[in-house]
């Protein structure tokens, strides 16, 4: 063993280490922020591992040097610049565009390695080295097509580019997807038999799957895809460390995929969704369309701005309920003015933070402290839910499906035993909403026909400006 | 590197994954998910070698260095990202006082 041998040893098993503590530190609120920055040190680290391997050993030529500067310049600088401009609410779909392009760089590198080998390994063939060499590049390839193509239809899904076809909900799909599978399957044996050019079908095929996979699911299940793909995106590139023979790689890789997996678990449990109704179930709208939860409202009660401010400022303990509505219309800001003069005003004021509220979970919180919310005002369900009987106003601000008593009353329901937010057991109920459009899930509200429910309807932001005019004229918070 | 040993790295590195991950708070599963995307970027790694094995070879220089590329769109994006999204749990207390 030489010198760069053991440096590269060295520094390796220390980037190791450090990923590993950032991965268990980002699961901790009071440690996060460290463990990201951790995480984000290792990584380089390890780049100049490797760098300082090769200076030491083969040398790396002035065009290599070239290339890597190009390459590195631009990534990084899109890279920043995205991260910088994206507004907070459309965090969901920019995490699946970078880990789109994180599959789509181990597809790449598997693809290189095929097309032109690396010269140096070519000194004693050996049939069943090849053949792992061959294995891992078929996987790199096929799990980072699929990343790739998947994690875009789901950004292009979030973002409102793409609706759900209808074909998509027939069960043509499971046939198409499993002729897609099947295809790469024979264009990997393919490989294997050394027709190098079916590596062509091979991307092509599984970039399809990626595709006929990510389709047909429906945007509230989104979030789950997107962890899934983030895992597989380790998986990819875990296989890509076998390609270039990269233990550092292969650990990452596989740390990556195997927190993913959990994490995906944690988030179904946290939607009470199972994984395979996620992938194989179609959007949950499609279901409930004969289902009794469908059907017309008879009792709706439609309110004014002022009626609210009126019965806001009679009140002692007020729960807000903000759902991804108030995320689209940016009014996270202007409800902290409101709720500001509440408090100003002695209201207890409580927000009460579903699992999955946003778009995908923890995604509200986010945007609530960006707007400047204690973070000791945030309530979870599990914490909220028996102080409902106790409390005189509700306000839900763009939240619809979380707040549906189907979820605990009706069997029949597509909802039926998803954690909800009890909301109907408060004195009052108001919820600020642009009409009566059904939520994700395309179901039916029953909390809207109930008696101390109120509807205001409008955008939030214009709502909660009217509100705070209001609740000026009647002088509260004016101490 | 033998083939059996980098299965040994495999198997020990999934086995540290799922151990690393038990309890998370709702508040962090949007961070964790882009903290851990941005380590998934590691695939940079690859197209470095890639790269410096090229000897010359054009279009594999080319190749690797798309690669890279979007492999460090990932991780600066993702780490940049998830510490905006940390920065605004960790401001509260420290302005408080």
């Amino acid at each position: 063993m030489n010198l760069p041998v053991i440096i590269k040893f060295v520094i390796d098993l220390l980037a190791v280490l450090l990923l590993a503590l950032g991965i268990k530190g980002l699961s901790k609120v009071k440690s996060a922020r460290d463990a990201n920055r951790l995480a984000a040190f290792a990584m380089s680290l390890s780049v100049v591992g490797l760098l300082s391997y090769y200076l030491g050993t083969s040398g790396i030529a002035i065009q290599s040097w070239i290339w890597i500067i190009i390459g590195s310049i631009i990534g990084s600088l899109f890279g920043a610049i995205l991260a910088k401009k994206v507004p907070m609410t459309s965090m969901p779909e920019t995490v699946a565009l970078f880990n789109g392009c994180g599959g789509m760089s181990s597809l790449l590198v598997a693809l290189g390695v095929a097309i032109f080998p690396i010269s140096g390994g070519q000194e004693n063939f050996d049939f069943f080295k090849s053949l792992i060499n061959e294995v891992s590049i078929s996987v790199s390839i096929f799990v980072g097509a699929i990343t790739f193509t998947g994690s875009i239809v789901a950004m292009a899904k979030l973002q409102g580019w793409l609706s759900t076809p209808g074909w998509t909900q027939s069960k043509v799909r499971h046939f198409v997807n499993i002729v897609f599978a099947v295809a790469s399957l024979i264009a990997f044996f393919d490989l294997i038999n050394g027709n190098t050019s079916s590596i062509w079908l091979l991307v092509i095929v599984s970039s399809l799957l990626g595709i006929g996979v990510t389709l047909p699911i429906g945007g509230a299940d989104m979030p789950v895809v997107i962890s899934l793909l983030n895992s597989y995106s380790g998986i990819a590139a875990a296989a890509a460390g076998f390609v270039v023979d990269s233990q550092l790689l292969i650990v990452a890789g596989a740390m990556v995929g195997a927190a993913g997996l959990i994490l995906t678990q944690v988030m179904c449990k946290g939607m009470n969704r199972s994984l395979v109704s996620v992938l194989f179930g179609g959007s949950l709208s499609s279901q409930s369309t004969a289902s009794s939860g469908s059907g017309e409202y008879t009792n709706i009660t439609s309110c004014s701005v002022e009626e609210c401010a009126l019965t806001l400022e009679a009140a002692n303990k007020v729960i807000i309920v903000p759902g991804y509505g108030l995320a689209v219309a940016q009014a996270q800001h202007t409800l902290r003015e409101v709720t500001k003069k509440l408090e100003q005003n002695g209201i207890e004021v409580v927000y009460a933070i579903h699992p999955v509220a946003g778009r995908m979970p923890g995604h509200m919180n986010v945007l609530l402290a960006e707007a400047d919310v204690p973070y000791e005002q945030l309530k979870e369900m599990d914490v909220v839910n028996p102080d409902f009987p106790a409390t005189d106003v509700v306000l839900v601000l763009g939240a619809n499906d979380v707040v549906n008593p189907q979820a605990k009353n009706d069997s029949s329901s597509p909802l039926y035993g998803m954690p909800v937010l009890d909301v109907q057991e408060a004195r009052t109920v108001f919820v600020i909403k642009r009409g009566m459009s059904a939520g994700y899930s395309g179901i039916k509200n029953d909390l809207f026909d109930l008696p101390n429910t109120s509807m205001v309807f409008g955008d939030a932001k214009k709502v909660l400006n009217d509100l705070i005019g209001e609740l000026k004229d009647l002088g509260v918070g004016e101490k | 590197m033998s083939f059996i040993s980098l299965l040994w790295v495999l198997l020990l590195g999934s086995l540290l994954g799922l151990e690393l991950i038990g309890k998370v708070p709702p508040t962090l599963h949007t961070p964790l998910m882009s903290g851990a995307n941005a380590i998934s970027g590691i695939t940079m790694l690859a197209a470095l070698t890639l790269i410096v094995k090229a000897e010359g070879n054009v279009p594999l220089l080319i190749i690797g260095s798309v690669s890279l590329g979007f492999a460090l769109f990932n991780v600066v994006g993702g780490f940049f990202v998830t510490d905006r999204m940390l920065a605004m749990f960790s401001r509260k207390p420290s302005n408080k006082k």
